[in-house]
């Protein structure tokens, strides 16, 4: 479902970001990508989003070969995979329903399944009856939740979260990280990157630890470990 | 995308456009006032030109040069000037008026006035027989003045040729004002498309710096690249027609006043009430025209705002 092949990211500043990394997911599989800030998770994420491009390597997602997508076909590979990002991204002027719609307007989905398809994406992330609401007056963990109904509304294969607890008290976070696993169970690829450790040790999940963008282990039930 | 969706999401755009541009509203006046002057100041200098063009036309159809013949020219004579005339260069009409027909004329002129009517009769005509040239460039009389200096040709004549001299120096004046306003008109406009172009330009940078949090959402989440420029290029299409409609509503409201107030005081041989005719015979083509003109500045000009300011291939 994700391959990266010896996949290297240099900014000019610096070292590289990510150092021939090389990772593959399984479809159906819960990732979690774990490490220290500036280890490199963020820069692989905008990798599979296509922000950045690698310096080298390959990367395959969902059967789309990196290398061979055109600028323009971009647009087309981010409908394909489901995004969910630490500072949430909500529309601010947009209601709860209208955020989520958003994504479906973007791909050209008529008004009436659009009206069909989002309560049901709403309940699946336990937000019925706030589909009304601005995202300002929802807790973080709403708004988070908000945010991956959005993600998921097109019912992508691949579901990538940048840090999605990062900026949510640990009631909040356990909350966005079930949702996940029930999207998870319903047959969609999540790969999730965080540092927060407790999620971390109690999900028993496949673990990949990055440090100095390098892969220093990868263990499927992990633990995280200080690196 | 199939053709449903791409029909979709055409309506989305526009539709986002409108909106766009309700929410832009007060940053985009700027945009739009600018623009509505432009288009005034493309429309004034279209109808002055007519205008201008109409007054030429007016005065060199009346432009005529007029060979008085002896009474002793017979008709041969008379024929072989007329035929020698016809083959002559910058020749549109040659008239013969006869004596008979010159009376008539005369005549009717002067219906009014029993005095001037007494003292000719058809047996006591003094007024000659005369060949009335119409040349096709008043300008360019040289060829016909040539001919009609010949020894030959000046034998016949009776009179010195009237050649509407006066009319000549007119024309020349009004001809010169033409090509003058044309081209202050064509800079003018030119430098207006500028300034307009540069103040929508800065209107969309604006638009899109704030909205660039929906932007970049937008394009993580997969817009493409018209989906998320296209409403922009809507928004300033809706500047253009809109000052299209304020720019015309303006002349309209002058050319109004233009046509009762300046006519009655023509500014010499300008015709300035034609201006008001030409508007209003030409609305239809000048409406449509306008808010071509303004929507296509305000397309071209977020065309180029939006490839410069929003980074959309990342």
């Amino acid at each position: 479902m994700i391959l990266l092949d010896r996949v290297s990211k240099t900014y000019n500043r610096r070292g590289p970001a990510l150092d021939r990394v090389s990772l593959h997911v399984e479809p159906k599989e819960f990732v979690l990508i774990v490490g220290q800030s500036g280890a490199g998770k963020s820069t692989l994420f905008k990798l599979l989003t296509r922000e950045e491009k690698p310096t080298s390597g390959k990367i395959i997602v969902g059967g789309i070969d990196y290398d061979q997508l055109k600028d323009k076909d971009v647009p087309l590979l981010r409908r394909k995979i489901g995004v969910v990002f630490q500072d949430f991204k909500l529309l601010l002027n947009k209601t709860v329903a209208e955020n989520v719609a958003f994504a479906l307007e973007i791909a050209g989905i008529s008004n009436q399944e659009i009206k069909h398809t989002v309560p049901k994406v709403l309940d699946v992330v336990g937000l019925k009856g706030k589909d009304k609401n601005y995202p300002l007056e929802l807790s973080g963990g709403e708004r988070q939740r908000v945010a991956i109904a959005r993600a998921i509304v097109r019912q992508p294969k691949i579901l990538i979260a940048d840090e999605p607890t990062g900026n949510l008290d640990p009631k909040h976070a356990w909350d966005v990280i079930a949702v996940l696993e029930k999207i998870n169970r319903y047959g969609t690829t999540v790969l999730l990157t965080t540092h927060n450790q407790e999620i971390v040790n109690k999900l028993r999940r496949r673990v990949v630890t990055i440090k100095d963008g390098k892969i220093v282990s990868d263990r499927a039930i992990g633990q995280y470990k200080d690196v | 995308m199939n053709d449903s969706h791409r029909f979709i999401t055409l309506e989305r755009i526009i539709k986002n456009g409108f909106i766009g541009f309700g929410r832009n509203i007060w940053i985009a006046i700027a945009a739009v006032a600018m623009m509505a002057i432009t288009l005034t100041i493309l429309l004034f200098a279209v109808v002055a030109n007519a205008t201008f063009r109409h007054t030429i036309e007016d005065i060199t159809s009346h432009i005529d040069v007029s060979v008085f013949l002896k009474d002793s020219v017979t008709d041969k004579q008379r024929q072989n000037v007329i035929g020698q005339l016809k083959r002559v260069d910058n020749i549109k009409s040659v008239q013969y008026i006869s004596k008979n027909e010159a009376l008539k004329i005369y005549e009717q002129q002067n219906a009014n006035n029993k005095d001037l009517l007494s003292a000719i009769s058809e047996i006591n005509n003094p007024l000659p027989a005369k060949i009335v040239i119409k040349p096709i460039d008043p300008n360019r009389l040289d060829t016909i003045k040539s001919f009609l200096d010949k020894p030959s040709i000046k034998a016949l004549q009776s009179d010195p040729t009237s050649y509407s001299g006066d009319r000549k120096a007119a024309i020349d004046k009004i001809t010169n004002a033409t090509h003058f306003f044309e081209q202050a008109g064509i800079i003018g406009i030119v430098i207006f498309i500028l300034i307009s172009t540069l103040i929508i330009f800065n209107t969309i940078r604006m638009a899109i710096f704030n909205r660039r949090d929906e932007l970049v959402i937008m394009r993580l989440l997969g817009a493409s690249t018209s989906y998320i420029r296209g409403p922009f290029i809507v928004e300033t299409m809706l500047y253009g027609a809109v000052a299209a409609a304020l720019s015309l509503i303006v002349c309209g409201a002058l050319f109004a006043v233009a046509s009762s107030t300046l006519q009655a005081s023509s500014l010499g041989l300008l015709d300035i009430g034609y201006s008001g005719h030409y508007f209003r015979q030409r609305f239809w083509i000048i409406l449509t025209t306008q808010i071509a003109i303004g929507i296509l500045i305000g397309a071209a000009s977020s065309a180029v705002a939006t490839r410069r300011y929003l980074k959309l291939n990342r």
